[in-house]
Parts: C-alpha cells; structure tokens; sequence
C-alpha cells in the first residue's frame, strides 16, 4: 500500500465511493451486467419497518434469511447504524445488501472525517439512492436490493423516513414504512395502530407487532424464536443518536403480546 | 557555453532542511501527551474552523504543524489510507504503525527528490490497549520517524516545552492535570493560553467505536480551571 496522494485535477474528495473507483478496488456493483440467467439460490432478506415517534424514529427487522424455499440463517441483522444519527434497514439480497450497507457507512464515517462536518440527513439519503442506482444492473438480473433509511435530522429536529426503489428513487414517508416480503403485512398492522407523535414504548410496542403479524402471514420472515431466543432487532434514532432496544425488552414485548392474545381468547 | 553549477549534495540537503525548519519554526508548537485514560493533543490554535488536529480512525488521530495546505493534505491522504484497508481487510487491521511508515517514506521521497521540501511535522497517536501501550509518532519533514510513548512536541520552539513537559509528566495524571501542564509548557513563562486560544482533543475509551472527540467551549474552560 501507498499513500493515497492525488494531484488537485483527480482527488476524489470526500467521496469514497469515487476513491475506491481511482485505486481501482471493486465495490457495487459486485458483477457487470450480464445476460447471463439470475442464479436462484441466494440469501434473501425479508421484513423491515421504520415508523416515527415523538422524539425520532424506530426501526425494526426481523432475522431470517432464506435460500429459496429453505432457512438459510436464523439470527441474520437486517438492521444496522449508518452514523450515530441514522440507520438503515435492508430487504432484498444479503450479500450485496450487506456490502452496500458497509460502504455506505464507510461513506459517511469518510466524509464527516475528511471534510469536518456531517452531511445533511436529505445528504445521507442521496447517497443511499445512488448506491441503489448504481446496483440496478444486479437488480435486472434478480439480487435486487431494497433499502429503508431514517434518521434523526439535527435541524428540522425531528425524525425522518426515506423509502427506495430498484431503481435508486428515494421517497421521504411522513409517518411510516415497511418493505420486503413480509412488508404489506407490516404496513397493515402499523396503518392499524399508528397515532401521530407517539411516545416511545408505544412505537416500539406497534414495531413487535408489525413484525409478529408479518412472520405470522409471510414464509419468508422471521417471528420470534422462543426456542433459540432470537428475536427481531429494534432500534430507535433520536436527538440522542442510535440506540438499539435492549434484547430482554425486546422479548418481554413479544412473550407479552402472545400471553396478551391467550388472555383475549385469540390464536397467538 | 556557460557550464553547468555544480552543488555539492550535502549542500542541496543543508539548504532544503533550512528552508523547511525556517518554515516550520515560523508555527507555533503542538504538544501531545498519554493520561491515564487516553491521550491528549493540545495546539496553540485559535482557530474554530482550520483544525491542526482531526481523527484519522477509530483510535488514530493525527495532528500537524507548519504549512497548512501541506498537512492538510497528508491529513485526508491517511484518512483515504484508513478507511480504504479498513474497508478491505478490518477495522482491528487499521494501525498507526504501517500508517506513520508510509507518512515517513512519503517525507522522505518528497524530501530527496522534490525541489521544495514539505514544511510540516506530524504526529501520528494511537490509543493503547491490554496488548500495547499508546504509542506516539512523531515525523519529521525529512521523513525522521521516532515514536515516544510519554510525550510529544512538534514546531516552534520545541526545546523549552519538550523540557517543561519533562519535569511534570507522570504516568497516571488525569485529564485536567495534563491539560494543565501541556498549556503551561506551550504558553512558555511570558504568555498565558486561555480555551479559546487552544484546539484541544483526546483519544479516550468510553467515547465508544470512535474514540477520537474535541474538547471545546465549557467542557475545556472546566478542565482548564
């Protein structure tokens, strides 16, 4: 390795994306586009929420991977921190939605370093919409991967949703979204319980939900695993930055909602 | 046909090491210096927006002395060396060491072969952990590499600092004790630095991943008092 030094004519700036291009390391996409027919075994992701709350936003995922029509992996985060203000969820193909959620942090982490100052959370999603883009070649041949961003926007102060397409299209949500296989269902349940300007355990509680009726309807996410103790991951991004909802509330909430349905008469 | 000067090679070196100590010389110093819980970079830097210090990596930061547009550049070059091996291989694979090394070879090459030499020195610090002690590298503008594990001084008038820090350093000071001592040793007998003529950050655990943070504003002027 050298020192990664350019003349003012070719320096990438604070884009890493652009730097890894001029040091000619491969990142996204991961294969040119080919004819070539889509491989049918591989890793998919399933079901992500984000929905807002009075202090910001919560996010939750549930851990299944699956390949084809069996298991793959069981205790798989589709839920990560982008920076310490915001996080990103992922749906679609695990392995290309892994490294772009890596680079992209990575992208983040390199400009809040090398230019001193954090970009906009409207910046943020920008750039998740270009690594979308740029991934489309993938997405015709079958590894499409749908990301969820949201975060904490430090000068409106208030928590913002952004949505996207295969296509790279970025949509901003006022209230709330779900996206992967299990995603309609989701939606459903969260359009059920949604109140504007919910407090905290609230939203948290109306997340476990969303994911519950999701694994309960799609065969391809995860519910709560009782046997093994996995459980979804939640998070919350607010003024305070990141934070994951600790795993014992996580499976408190869950133990509560079927022992609350029992109570009820209903089928857990 | 005039001939060619000829200029002996100890000359050329002389001459280029003049030109970059007279252009450092003309900065004012930096000093950095381990606590118990970390390392401390102080700078006489009033400054709020042209930063002498900033973060490289998770536990590395750099800091530099003398041109700024020099260091500035040597600064997003090893933040571009960082995050790129870090990308590759691992974040634990990220280390000051082979950083420092490469700061030191680009110095160097600049040094012998260039017509102006780069009027900076920089500090390359990393925070320690249960394996290894924090470590200091100091380079020079020549590509001097020395790596100090108490204390480092870089620019100005280093000599007098270097030995005011000497006397007051010990092993298990605090935050503010060290503080205290890096602003006295760099304000010298004549002058007295307040927060708002200094930049000032620390490598600390309990910062989380990151541990690179500067200390501004109440938080500094707290620590001062």
């Amino acid at each position: 390795m050298t020192l990664p030094i350019f003349t003012t004519t070719e320096d990438p700036g604070p884009d890493f994306a652009g730097l890894m291009r001029r040091l000619k390391v491969p990142t996204l996409p991961l294969m040119a586009a080919s004819t070539a027919a889509a491989p049918t075994e591989f890793r998919h992701g399933t079901t992500v929420v984000a929905l807002r709350y009075a202090d910001g936003v919560v996010m939750a995922g549930d851990r299944r991977a699956t390949e084809g029509h069996s298991i793959a992996h069981r205790s798989m985060e589709k839920v990560f921190p982008a920076d310490r203000y915001s996080a990103v969820a992922i749906a679609g193909a695990a392995g290309p939605a892994i490294e772009m959620v890596r680079l992209f942090q990575t992208q983040l982490e390199h400009y809040e370093k090398v230019e001193g100052a954090v970009l906009s959370l409207v910046g943020k999603a920008n750039q998740l919409g270009q690594m979308v883009r740029e991934h489309l070649p993938m997405a015709m041949q079958g590894l499409a991967v749908v990301p969820l961003f949201a975060g904490y926007d430090l000068a409106r102060q208030t928590g913002r949703i952004f949505t996207y397409d295969v296509t790279g299209g970025h949509y901003e949500e006022s209230e709330y979204n779900a996206t992967g296989s299990g995603g309609r269902d989701a939606r459903t349940t969260i359009k059920l319980g949604y109140r504007d300007g919910m407090a905290r355990d609230a939203a948290v509680e109306l997340a476990v939900q969303a994911l519950y009726e999701a694994a309960d309807e799609d065969s391809a996410t995860g519910g709560p695993d009782l046997i093994r103790g996995i459980y979804p991951l939640v998070a919350t991004v607010s003024a305070e930055g990141f934070a994951a909802v600790p795993d014992d509330e996580v499976s408190d909430r869950f133990a509560a909602l079927i022992e609350r349905r029992r109570m009820e008469g209903r089928q857990p | 046909m005039t001939m060619p000067y000829y200029v002996a090679p100890e000359q050329v070196m002389k001459d280029r090491a003049e030109y970059a100590q007279k252009g450092i010389a003309r900065g004012r110093s930096l000093v950095a210096t381990t606590f118990d819980e970390g390392i401390v970079i102080v700078a006489d830097n009033p400054s709020r927006s042209l930063h002498k210090i900033s973060e490289i990596y998770d536990r590395i930061a750099f800091a530099g002395v003398g041109k700024y547009n020099e260091f500035d550049q040597l600064r997003v070059s090893g933040i571009r060396h960082a995050d790129t091996k870090g990308y590759a291989y691992s974040r634990e694979d990220v280390e000051a060491r082979s950083l420092a090394n490469l700061y030191a070879q680009y110095l160097g090459q600049v040094f012998t072969h260039e017509m102006k030499p780069l009027e900076v020195e920089i500090l390359v610090a990393e925070l320690g952990n249960e394996l290894r002690p924090p470590q200091l590298y100091h380079i020079a503008y020549e590509g001097t590499i020395t790596d100090e594990d108490r204390f480092a001084v870089l620019g100005g008038e280093t000599e007098a600092v270097a030995a005011a820090l000497d006397e007051a350093w010990t092993a298990t000071w605090s935050l503010s004790e060290a503080l205290k001592a890096a602003v006295t040793a760099l304000a010298g007998p004549d002058r007295t630095l307040t927060a708002g003529d200094l930049e000032v950050a620390v490598l600390a655990e309990g910062n989380g991943r990151r541990a690179f943070r500067r200390l501004v504003d109440e938080e500094l002027a707290a620590l001062l008092d």
